[in-house]
């Protein structure tokens, strides 16, 4: 385990701009039961408008670690800092203001099924209104132009008044896409995106992903099980196993050898 | 055809809890016989006596109708909605603070807890024995007893509604930053809306039974004039009192189910 660590920190660094706007995750620890650690020593310098693959099996930490970045998991151990400020110390409207910035898309899309389309991207600026404008649902002009905007990149303009279960699953992932850039958020968070879609629409959401990374000059974070797609997407691939990186390079250096330290055995790369 | 592989739906000691648990039945069941004491000659004679109720309740009174049961009537009505209007204003924050999903503080849960089974122990005539007591005889009286009644009910469902919600919405409006009311208005509200607008009018539904009932004991609404009526043997007026009430339940049974379709 410690020589592969080695060697990946001895493989090469993608080139990614740097900006202003990045992710430093230094020694975070995560146990949900004392001396079980499911994450063991994480740490990742995300910045730019790089688009990050988190690849690695099941149960490996994987959602554990996205959702430690922005608190819904509570770290063990360890610093999360986001454009420079530490989240880890944040309570109350601190930590709210804080989450504003890291902008969140989940394997089920998580839409609030009887709101609109218009309505579930409006819910990005719930952060930034107070609850009885959005009681009332009394939200800025300018957020309201920017969320047609948004739809108007995402190609849902046309459904901006439908209903969210109307929609199919790849349209629901765009609406929750707009919704996470709505928060204009200095990184975006993908946890499985593409794992309840079919091959085609996965693609799209990926070049989605990416195009919201170059437009917004954010990094994006994805977890994904489909190493295929992560590689081919990813200005950067990491490799997690049993809770610590195992890999962390450009995609075209990842090999089978790697492959088979993050997942085990040999026979499924056949 | 080995031993091992024979197949039976109840092991030994399930068939022997079983049968135990059946005669225990059977025994109770000749004790209760013993202990009614039913006395024959009333049994007897009770179709005779169905009968000659029918025969004093016909021709039904319908001329009393304006002058003694109309206001009574509107009155009745007006106790059932009222009281759950009331109700909902108490319920709603008690049904939150019932949901350990929303509510995360263990003593604000078990505070909800009590206040609803309290509201629901309590059958509505010993609420309206007591509220009369309070208030004095009269319309008051009803509604306040109306409206504790139902908070329990009305607590409770829509307590269970916001638990089922799915957590998934909750967790992508915390994860963007949402305060707590936030959260409650964009996330669980819309997922339990219509549960709550079906409680709410199965509830006025009940009330508007039970508030018939409660005036027995001096809650107001027309349960007062059957009281009179019955205690001065005016049994053509009983019998338009409880044609009215069968109506009213009826309208109200047929106007609620058509709204819950409408909404859900």
């Amino acid at each position: 385990m410690h020589k592969a660590t080695e060697s990946a920190s001895t493989s090469r660094r993608p080139a990614c701009s740097a900006g202003d706007k990045s992710l430093v995750v230094e020694n975070l620890r995560k146990e949900y039961t004392r001396g079980k650690p499911v994450l063991k020593n994480i740490n990742l310098t995300v910045a730019g408008q790089c688009t990050t693959a988190i690849i690695g099996p099941s149960g490996t930490g994987k959602s554990t670690l996205l959702r430690c970045i922005n608190r819904l998991i509570e770290p063990t151990s360890g610093r999360i800092l986001v454009s420079g400020q530490d989240i880890c110390t944040l309570r109350g409207s601190d930590l709210r203001a804080a989450r504003r910035r890291i902008g969140m898309v989940f394997q089920e899309y998580n839409l609030v099924e009887r709101l609109s389309v218009m309505e579930n991207v409006l819910c990005g600026r719930l952060g930034y209104i107070s609850p009885w404008r959005a009681w009332l649902r009394k939200f800025p002009q300018e957020d309201i132009e920017r969320a047609y905007d948004l739809l108007d990149m995402v190609g849902l303009t046309e459904f901006a008044r439908a209903r969210a279960d109307e929609l199919s699953g790849g349209q629901r992932q765009r609406v929750g896409i707009a919704r996470a850039v709505m928060q204009q958020p200095h990184i975006l968070l993908a946890d499985e995106p593409t794992s309840s879609l079919d091959p085609k629409t996965s693609v799209e959401i990926m070049e989605l992903l990416r195009e919201v990374a170059s437009v917004n000059d954010i990094p994006v974070l994805v977890n994904i099980h489909d190493v295929t797609l992560g590689r081919r997407f990813a200005d950067r691939v990491v490799g997690m196993s049993k809770g610590d990186v195992v890999f962390d390079g450009v995609p075209g250096d990842l090999t089978d050898e790697h492959l088979k330290l993050i997942y085990g055995g040999e026979d499924w790369l056949a | 055809m080995s031993a091992d592989r024979i197949w039976q739906r109840f092991t030994p000691a399930e068939r022997m809890a079983r049968f135990v648990v059946f005669l225990v039945a059977a025994i109770l069941l000749a004790w209760s016989f013993r202990t009614v004491e039913i006395i024959p000659e009333f049994l007897m004679d009770a179709p005779e006596q169905v009968a000659d109720l029918f025969k004093r309740m016909w021709p039904v009174d319908y001329a009393y109708y304006e002058r003694g049961v109309h206001a009574v009537l509107i009155e009745t009505l007006h106790i059932a909605t009222l009281g759950t209007i009331m109700t909902l204003g108490i319920a709603i924050p008690v049904g939150i603070m019932a949901a350990s999903n929303v509510c995360r503080v263990p003593a604000l849960n078990w505070l909800a807890t009590f206040i609803l089974v309290s509201s629901r122990s309590v059958n509505t005539l010993v609420w309206a024995l007591l509220f009369v007591a309070v208030f004095g005889p009269g319309t008051l009286a009803g509604t306040v007893t109306i409206a504790v009644r139902s908070i329990g009910f009305v607590g409770k469902l829509f307590g269970e509604a916001l638990e089922e919600s799915a957590p998934g919405p909750i967790e992508a409006l915390r994860a963007a930053g949402a305060p707590w009311i936030s959260v409650f208005l964009k996330g669980y509200w819309p997922q339990v809306s219509p549960a709550f607008w079906g409680i709410a009018l199965f509830r006025w539904d009940i009330n508007v039974r039970e508030s018939s009932v409660i005036g027995l004991v001096g809650a107001g609404g027309i349960g007062m004039a059957l009281d009179e009526a019955l205690n001065l043997f005016h049994w053509d007026r009983v019998a338009l009192i409880l044609v009215c009430i069968f109506a009213v339940v009826v309208i109200a049974e047929v106007f609620v189910t058509h709204i819950r379709k409408r909404i859900i």
